[in-house]
């Protein structure tokens, strides 16, 4: 037997407290779940969307190509058009994100007149090689996004985007 | 008449002692602008807090036509704006309302930093202020983008980023404010409307509440 008997002040204290603390968990629980929901949503990754840009006329330089796909935003789905810097290296075809690593504007391939071999973000002026790597010394963190990317049929098909593998 | 109405209540309720502690104190001459005009400094944090209640009834008002739909939020905005009576005022005063509350708090921290009014013993007080600007900056933030025109949704896309930028959490509090881990749209309208017009003003009252009830505890700091 204990010496720290529990008065009936106290027993009453701890399960008031026991019991007011299941009641608030069962209402805050439910509601904290719904609001992190989106957090714990599973992604699967998309499907690859055929564009009509010919491989053929792909060449060293990187291209702009569209591609429009049935985005599913909760209870509103809509057709949305995305854009990618698709190009070639040797025979390999490549992919990149317009999104610029700093703040989510969109860059531009020699969008700046004095570096005509990288990307340019005219927002903040972060700058990027060609193969994604972001300029030291300019606003970006991190290299451009890649997206996968196949020929099917001669013709460009872009899949989901993924971190660069290139850098 | 409406005296006698008065008189009714307090003889009831005893209502004199609740409105005298709240709104009867002495003002003391050195915030008086009326005895020395430099005290308007001490103005700003009431000037807040009148453009914040503005900014309240503004809103009450223009939820009326609003709705927080990515297909209609910019229609209902027009609308309001363009063709019911007065509008264009009703919108204005919430839209200039929302940047001169951040001037105006910004000009109360000035004063209360430069008097030295922080110091012990309102250390408290000025902790619960700095809150009171992060919920207005909140506020300032959420309610940028449901207009839901192109600037509100860029403006967003580059705060939402900012938020993203924070270490380990960031891509948390992105998709907990967004609602999507990839898009901006239907889910991030509803979760800033939420945000904007239910949990931050419930915030803004509890903290408004706590700096007055510490101000009126412990009264005006003394003169320099």
């Amino acid at each position: 037997m204990s010496n720290n008997r529990v008065s009936r002040r106290q027993f009453l204290g701890y399960t008031l407290t026991g019991v007011g603390g299941f009641m608030a968990a069962g209402m805050l629980m439910p509601m904290v779940r719904f609001a992190v929901d989106p957090i714990l949503q599973q992604h699967e990754g998309g499907d690859f969307v055929l564009t009509d840009q010919a491989v053929a006329d792909i060449t060293e330089e990187p291209v702009r190509v569209d591609f429009a796909f049935e985005q599913v935003d909760a209870w509103y789905t809509s057709e949305v058009t995305n854009s990618a810097w698709v190009y070639k290296e040797g025979d390999k075809l490549i992919a990149l994100s317009p999104v610029c690593k700093h703040l989510g504007c969109t860059v531009n391939w020699a969008g700046d007149t004095e570096n005509p071999t990288q990307f340019f973000c005219p927002c903040h002026a972060g700058r990027y090689e060609k193969n994604g790597q972001n300029i030291a010394g300019t606003p970006p963190l991190g290299p451009l996004d890649e997206y996968e990317v196949r020929d099917q049929d001669g013709f460009v098909a872009i899949g989901a985007v993924r971190d660069n593998t290139l850098v | 008449m409406l005296n006698k109405l008065y008189d009714w209540v307090d003889e009831r309720l005893d209502i004199t002692p609740i409105w005298r502690d709240i709104a009867d104190h002495e003002v003391p001459e050195h915030v008086n602008p009326a005895h020395h005009f430099s005290a308007f400094v001490y103005c700003f944090g009431g000037l807040t807090f009148f453009i914040t209640v503005i900014q309240i009834l503004s809103g009450m008002f223009l939820t009326m036509y609003y709705v927080p739909d990515i297909e209609n939020a910019w229609q209902s905005v027009y609308y309001l704006q363009n063709e019911v009576a007065f509008g264009e005022i009703v919108r204005g005063m919430h839209h200039w309302g929302a940047s001169l509350v951040v001037v105006m708090i910004f000009l109360h921290t000035l004063r209360v930093f430069f008097t030295g009014s922080y110091k012990k013993p309102r250390e408290l007080n000025w902790v619960v202020g700095v809150m009171l600007f992060g919920v207005i900056l909140g506020l300032s933030f959420t309610g940028y983008l449901l207009p839901w025109d192109m600037k509100a949704l860029f403006a967003t896309k580059v705060g939402i980023e900012i938020a993203a930028s924070v270490p380990v959490i960031g891509e948390s509090i992105k998709i907990l404010l967004a609602g999507d881990s990839t898009i901006l749209g239907a889910q991030t309208l509803t979760r800033f409307f939420a945000i904007h017009v239910f949990f931050l003003p419930a915030a803004l009252l509890g903290l408004l509440a706590a700096h007055f009830i510490m101000i009126r505890r412990q009264g005006i700091s003394g003169p320099l």
